[in-house]
């Protein structure tokens, strides 16, 4: 049976420092809400596993929390670039981050495995490119029916993953809707799983576009109403774009990023 | 911007029309944000109201009435027929080999269209400046049946050398692809703010096939870092006209607004 907690009960029972976390939704219900509790309650080393790092993880790299990054498309979509991800690759502030990087399809692939508990996949990708030579947890293969060469991708399982839904029912089921990115995959592949949510109802509507996580994959359930703002929970609020492009300006400088810490995460008012 | 009697229009406005031009109905096309987006939308109101449009988000068959600001706007999710998880969207629609064409961009291109989008200068441990990485890139440009290139054609993107290979276009030349395993044709056509290149049918190497209305060859040249080959008989893409400066303006007047 899912556990309701509190979100920093929640973070503080099962995310510890140098843990492999997992956060992810694809700019639709990013859990940024549990990565400000992180930020808060100063986790460190982590290793940080997402597609797209996007405004949540440049927060998390910025604030000092993350000393590995794996991903696979690294900028502030439709606005330009993430410069707390930039400054830790290009100058270690405010610490050295390891990269490991990926295609979108060759880390959905590395989640795949995870969830289906086998030590690897195949995928047609990374052969030819430059990637394929920097990258760990790559390598080519043979195909065993034939003399095709393919890739192949190790799996995944992070310590943790946290995912934003739009619902919870009584029984700690959970449903999203909408565009659902890779977090059936990453729930799967997870060792532990946090779902922070809209609300709780007493029965799920039939929606088109719906997928349902049961309760026994979910290890801490929370009701947090705009837990994926500035991005957007379908049906409940709107991206905030300006937020979006105004992050461009907010991270460029380390001086005003660590007051937008201050003002927006470690500030009591800013703590839910 | 460029002039036609009274008919004004940017260069900008020029590479999303003629991007556009080259889409054909009932085309399956995996698109991404930006000029590819403009370019997709404006031919699903033009010539290609057929398009089945892909966003990366798992947005399949979407019908957008404004330029979306990310890839997995809220417009992009309710306009479409259906949304697919990412596994379907790379596993089962791309890299099963469905999609009939790929739109994208690029930091570097090189003679053979490969593309760079990871880092620039020094090397990738500690690169000069690092950019945001491969993302779908690869994969689109290994397995859509062609893709087109959209990018803008000056020194420091068209270079001899580029400084990492994130997706590959024809690699060191005609034999590359099959070698590593890429099915799709590969880049069939880039389009920048002076013209359009196409490979070579037989050495794969990008050769100056058009020109926009009031550009030049000299043009062409000067700001390509290679020696750029020309074909025999350049031809010109029409003007826009007037109703696709319309829709086009039009388009870009809703951007980032659901």
């Amino acid at each position: 049976m899912t556990k309701t907690l509190t979100l920093p009960e929640a973070i503080a029972d099962l995310v510890h420092d140098g843990d492999t976390i997992a956060m992810e939704g694809f700019t639709h219900l990013i859990p940024f809400a549990a990565a400000h509790e992180i930020i808060r309650q100063r986790i460190r080393n982590l290793t940080a596993v997402r597609l797209t790092p996007d405004l949540i993880y440049d927060q998390l790299i910025g604030a000092g929390c993350v000393s590995k990054l794996v991903f696979s498309w690294g900028g502030n979509p439709g606005v330009g670039s993430l410069h707390r991800f930039r400054d830790a690759i290009q100058n270690d502030w405010p610490r050295p981050l390891e990269i490991e990087e990926h295609t979108h399809a060759g880390l959905t692939n590395r989640y795949i495995a995870g969830a289906s508990g086998i030590p690897f996949t195949v995928m047609r990708g990374y052969l030819g490119t430059d990637l394929f030579h920097e990258t760990k947890n790559v390598a080519k293969i043979k195909s065993p029916f034939g003399n095709e060469e393919i890739a192949a991708v190790a799996c995944i399982n992070p310590d943790i993953t946290i995912i934003h839904a739009q619902q919870a029912d009584g029984n700690g089921n959970v449903m999203l809707w909408g565009i659902v990115g890779v977090q059936k995959e990453a729930v799967f592949a997870a060792r532990k799983v946090i779902v922070t949510v809209e609300e709780i109802v007493d029965v799920f509507e039939p929606r088109s576009n719906s997928i349902v996580i049961p309760s026994i994959l979910i290890t801490a359930l929370c009701v947090v109403p705009g837990g994926a703002s500035p991005s957007y929970a379908l049906d409940y609020y709107d991206r905030d774009d300006s937020q979006y492009v105004a992050w461009s300006d907010t991270s460029k400088d380390r001086a005003d990023f660590a007051k937008w810490l201050e003002s927006e995460i470690f500030n009591e008012s800013a703590a839910k | 911007m460029s002039t036609d009697n009274s008919v004004t229009w940017s260069s900008d406005e020029m590479m999303t029309i003629a991007a556009s031009r080259t889409l054909q109905n009932e085309q399956t096309c995996f698109v991404g944000i930006g000029i590819p987006s403009t370019a997709a939308i404006l031919a699903k109101s033009m010539n290609a109201p057929d398009l089945i449009l892909l966003y990366e988000s798992g947005t399949f068959n979407t019908n957008p009435k404004s330029l979306p600001l990310s890839i997995g706007d809220g417009e992009l999710a309710q306009s479409a027929l259906t949304v697919v998880s990412m596994p379907e969207v790379f596993n089962y629609w791309l890299q099963s080999g469905r999609i009939d064409l790929g739109f994208l961009g690029a930091a570097q291109i090189d003679k053979f269209a490969n593309i760079n989008t990871t880092f620039i200068g020094n090397t990738y441990d500690s690169p000069s400046v690092r950019l945001p990485g491969a993302g779908g890139a690869p994969e689109i440009a290994a397995e859509c049946k062609q893709t087109t290139i959209i990018v803008r054609q000056n020194l420091r993107t068209f270079v001899e050398k580029i400084d990492f290979v994130t997706s590959v276009g024809f690699g060191d030349g005609p034999h590359y692809r099959q070698n590593n395993g890429l099915r799709g044709k590969g880049a069939t056509k880039v389009i920048t703010d002076i013209g359009m290149l196409e490979p070579d049918p037989l050495s794969c190497e990008l050769t100056l096939t058009h020109l926009h209305p009031n550009t030049t060859v000299k043009q062409a040249i000067e700001n390509t870092g290679w020696k750029l080959k020309i074909a025999n008989n350049v031809k010109t893409i029409s003007a826009p006209t007037k109703e696709e400066l319309d829709k086009v303006r039009a388009l870009l007047a809703t951007s980032g607004k659901n």
